[in-house]
């Protein structure tokens, strides 16, 4: 197989996203001459991006900040300077590049960032947020507040859980009065719920789509850039429209049969974030063996809607409280994401699981040797195991990622060709 | 009993209380009153040291993961474990976090629970964590087919809070005469307390703070360090002695913060567990594991310094331990605000050579004492 085939779709869903995610950073700059929208500093997994609407609030996400830079190649700089003031080399590189920027005062974009009115640390499940939102709060001088949100210890949160978070969205609404001035619109938040549930519904249909077979997308390649979007404008109108412009495009393609090769050869899940420094080439690797990613457990970080969650405009408060709980993945706990990813697998009829380890999320790796366990071992479902950084290019080594993922696909070819069962790598 | 890995000292008080259950929790804190008012035995498991070979947990849990985190697994997938009924977590870090669920998976003979410590002094932070706490007691209550009163609980508040008193009392007494109590004799004597029953712990207490008073010993002529990003994974108690031999009074440190977790009493009196929780969220001594924005944990660190009058800061950081590297940074410029020395260093739980540890530690002292 010398040449990798084509395997970006590049339709009008990719210039939709660029627009949107411009005019955010253009808010953003805006904000920056004097607090107009008022911003508010929030982590992807889990966010409240309808209670900002109350307020007309704009978010910023650091880690989309962050990812951003590592796909532009440009995070090195950063990180360097961050381990330079302190930070560890084993430190996530998504913070070190955060608060490198900050302090070298780089953006993504070449615009301006606002001092945030509040720095609203949704803490679910990760305690790096803890630990980088007091950072952002300390260096920019802004308010912190954690929102504290209980992790997902048995199957369902409890009622207590569910009050707890429904209690301090609450006092979030206050603070924001108080350092906004400005009144919390309940009917605007209301109807930012109601714009989730309908974004909601369409991405949701969307994921499903990769079931069909061909998959007419990558759900975890392709689904990265519906993820900017869907964290700034799920609860917007202009989210809505996207998505449903984006359902149309991908549905004609599903109703076509096509897919992302011209012939689809493997069906996998992935589990982990992308080597963002190295996106392109990593992507490459797989589409060498035309192999589609049709789940993955990333894209489900700032939301998990495919199994049928949505927020619900009759319960606004409880239905942000139960997102931010029970439907990421960051929440939830580590059986349960094992339970995610057989149900992928199953369901949207997988041949393999990708386990990619990233150095800088013990969140996401911390243990994967075990999940790695349970699918070959217990279920017999073929697995490969690679390990590189979300943020950092110096944990890339390019040639042993390409023969450890050769190697599956092989084993995987091997195996199909003569009926028997691919082993892991 | 701190070698011992077949945790004897558990399996005796089995023995001697027949049908009674160990409780293990994994660092930094747990509510060991709920246990103890269960009758059952809280066994706080802080890794295995340089005393077992990993073996298995690699397999588990990759690289870039700490040593105590890949030690507790090494213990459980070789049997170490057998004598615990029941294991808890807490929210103190990402890997510890996953552990949790990698060892229920393994071994659901064991009840396993996660409890969710709040990351906020908010006052509803106090309502949720007493539910959790009741919720544990239901747990504690089904395993052990046992009624856990109000009474038994204040009981084991008053125990306890005995046993933290105790041990402020050793820690004042460090660090006013450090040259009759050594550090590393000090975090012997209230690590014993991991293994052993509340009641056994706070007698050798009272003997230790009883001969201690009595010894005659002369001033050095040394620096006096906080040590401070141990609160987790233990370091080898080689590297405590290379510190003190090397001319360090170690006169604070967060080892074993688990037996002074409070910085005051726990009420023993109206709803206990609300106590519990109310002590949590507003009188905890600060830890990298617990956050509250009202107090910033590099002010909690500057007050040890000045309580203590300390000359310099160590920092000794368990190698991938994240909350420790993450707190670094914020901690090592109030540090430097203050104007003191302050000296970074790693260790694992498993250490052969301590050469480069000790030049290291002798350059900075030396760096101090001829400054």
């Amino acid at each position: 197989m010398a040449n990798a085939p084509v395997s970006e779709y590049r339709g009008n869903i990719h210039q939709q996203q660029k627009e949107l995610m411009e005019d955010w950073y253009q808010q953003l700059d805006h904000a920056a001459d004097g607090g107009d929208p008022p911003t508010v500093s929030m982590m992807v997994s889990g966010n409240c991006v309808e209670l900002l609407e109350g307020f007309g609030a704009v978010p910023i996400y650091p880690e989309v900040n962050a990812l951003q830079l590592a796909i532009r190649h440009q995070s090195l700089d950063p990180i360097l300077a961050a381990e330079d003031m302190g930070y560890a080399a084993d430190n996530c590189a998504y913070v070190k590049a955060d608060i490198g920027c900050m302090l070298k005062g780089i953006t993504p974009t070449g615009g301006r960032m606002p001092k945030p009115t509040l720095v609203l640390c949704n803490f679910v499940g990760c305690n790096t947020y803890v630990k980088w939102f007091e950072h952002v709060a300390a260096f920019t001088g802004a308010p912190l507040y954690v929102l504290d949100v209980p992790f997902l210890r048995g199957e369902e949160p409890s009622a207590a859980d569910i009050e707890y978070v429904v209690r301090q969205l609450k006092e979030v609404v206050q603070l924001m009065e108080k350092l906004t001035g400005r009144k919390f619109d309940f009917d605007r938040f209301r109807q930012a719920v109601e714009h989730s549930r309908e974004t909601e519904e369409l991405w949701s249909q969307i994921k499903h789509f990769s079931q069909h077979q061909p998959a007419p997308f990558d759900a975890y390649f392709d689904a990265i850039t519906l993820m900017g979007p869907l964290y700034v404008y799920r609860a917007k109108k202009e989210g809505v429209e996207f998505f449903r412009s984006a359902h149309a495009e991908l549905k004609s393609k599903m109703d076509a049969g096509e897919g992302i090769y011209d012939q689809e050869k493997f069906r996998i899940v992935v589990e982990g974030p992308p080597p963002y420094p190295y996106f392109r080439a990593f992507r490459d690797m797989f589409a060498k063996w035309k192999a589609c990613a049709v789940a993955s457990t990333y894209s489900t970080v700032g939301g998990l809607w495919e199994f049928g969650f949505r927020h619900d405009p009759a319960r606004p408060f409880e239905s942000v409280a139960m997102h931010m709980l029970a439907h990421n993945v960051t929440n939830r706990n580590y059986l349960q994401r094992y339970d995610q990813i057989r149900r992928y697998v199953q369901e949207w009829k997988a041949d393999g699981v990708i386990i990619h380890f990233v150095k800088s999320c013990r969140l996401f790796s911390a243990g994967q040797g075990d999940m790695r366990d349970y699918f070959t071992r217990q279920l017999g479902v073929p697995t490969l195991y690679i390990e590189s950084d979300l943020e950092d290019p110096r944990y890339f080594a390019e040639a042993q990622t390409k023969n450890r993922i050769d190697a599956f696909f092989e084993s995987l070819e091997h195996a199909k060709q003569t009926s028997g069962r691919a082993v892991a790598v | 009993m701190l070698q011992d890995l077949s945790l004897g000292s558990v399996r005796n008080w089995k023995e001697q209380h027949p049908g009674g259950k160990a409780v293990a929790f994994f660092p930094v804190y747990a509510p060991v009153e709920i246990v103890h008012a269960a009758g059952m035995l809280p066994v706080l498991m802080s890794g295995a040291g340089d005393r077992l070979d990993i073996q298995h947990a690699d397999s588990r849990f990759g690289s870039f993961i700490c040593s105590i985190v890949k030690t507790t697994m090494e213990m459980a997938m070789t049997g170490h474990l057998e004598p615990l009924d029941a294991f808890l977590f807490s929210s103190i870090c990402d890997s510890a976090r996953n552990l949790c669920f990698v060892i229920k998976r393994n071994f659901p003979q064991m009840y396993v629970d996660f409890i969710h410590l709040p990351h906020s002094t908010s006052d509803a932070s106090i309502d949720f964590l007493s539910e959790e706490y009741r919720r544990i007691i239901a747990e504690l209550e089904k395993l052990g087919g046992v009624v856990v009163r109000d009474d038994d609980l204040h009981r084991s508040i008053a125990l306890y809070n005995e046993q933290r008193r105790l041990v402020r009392l050793l820690y004042e007494l460090r660090a006013r005469s450090p040259h009759l109590l050594r550090a590393w004799e000090s975090y012997v004597l209230v690590r014993s307390g991991n293994f052993m029953p509340v009641e056994e712990h706070i007698d050798c207490l009272r003997q230790a703070l009883e001969s201690v008073s009595e010894r005659e010993g002369k001033k050095r002529d040394s620096i006096r360090v906080v040590v401070e990003g141990s609160f987790c994974e233990q370091p080898p108690l080689e590297v405590i002695r290379l510190l003190e031999n090397a001319g360090c009074d170690i006169v604070e440190d967060d080892f074993s913060l688990a037996q002074r977790w409070f910085t005051r009493n726990v009420p023993v009196m109206g709803d206990p567990v609300r106590a519990l929780a109310e002590s949590y969220v507003h009188h905890s001594v600060y830890s990298s594991v617990r956050h509250d924005t009202t107090h910033p944990r590099s002010e909690g660190l500057a007050e040890k310094v000045r309580r203590t009058n300390a000359e310099a800061v160590i920092f000794l950081i368990a190698k991938f331990c994240e909350p420790a590297y993450f707190d670094y940074v914020l901690f090592k410029q109030k540090v430097e605000q203050m104007g003191l020395p302050h000296l970074l260093l790693e260790f694992e739980e498993k250490l052969f050579t301590f050469d480069r540890l000790r030049t290291e530690i002798e350059t900075f002292v030396e760096s101090l004492v001829f400054d």
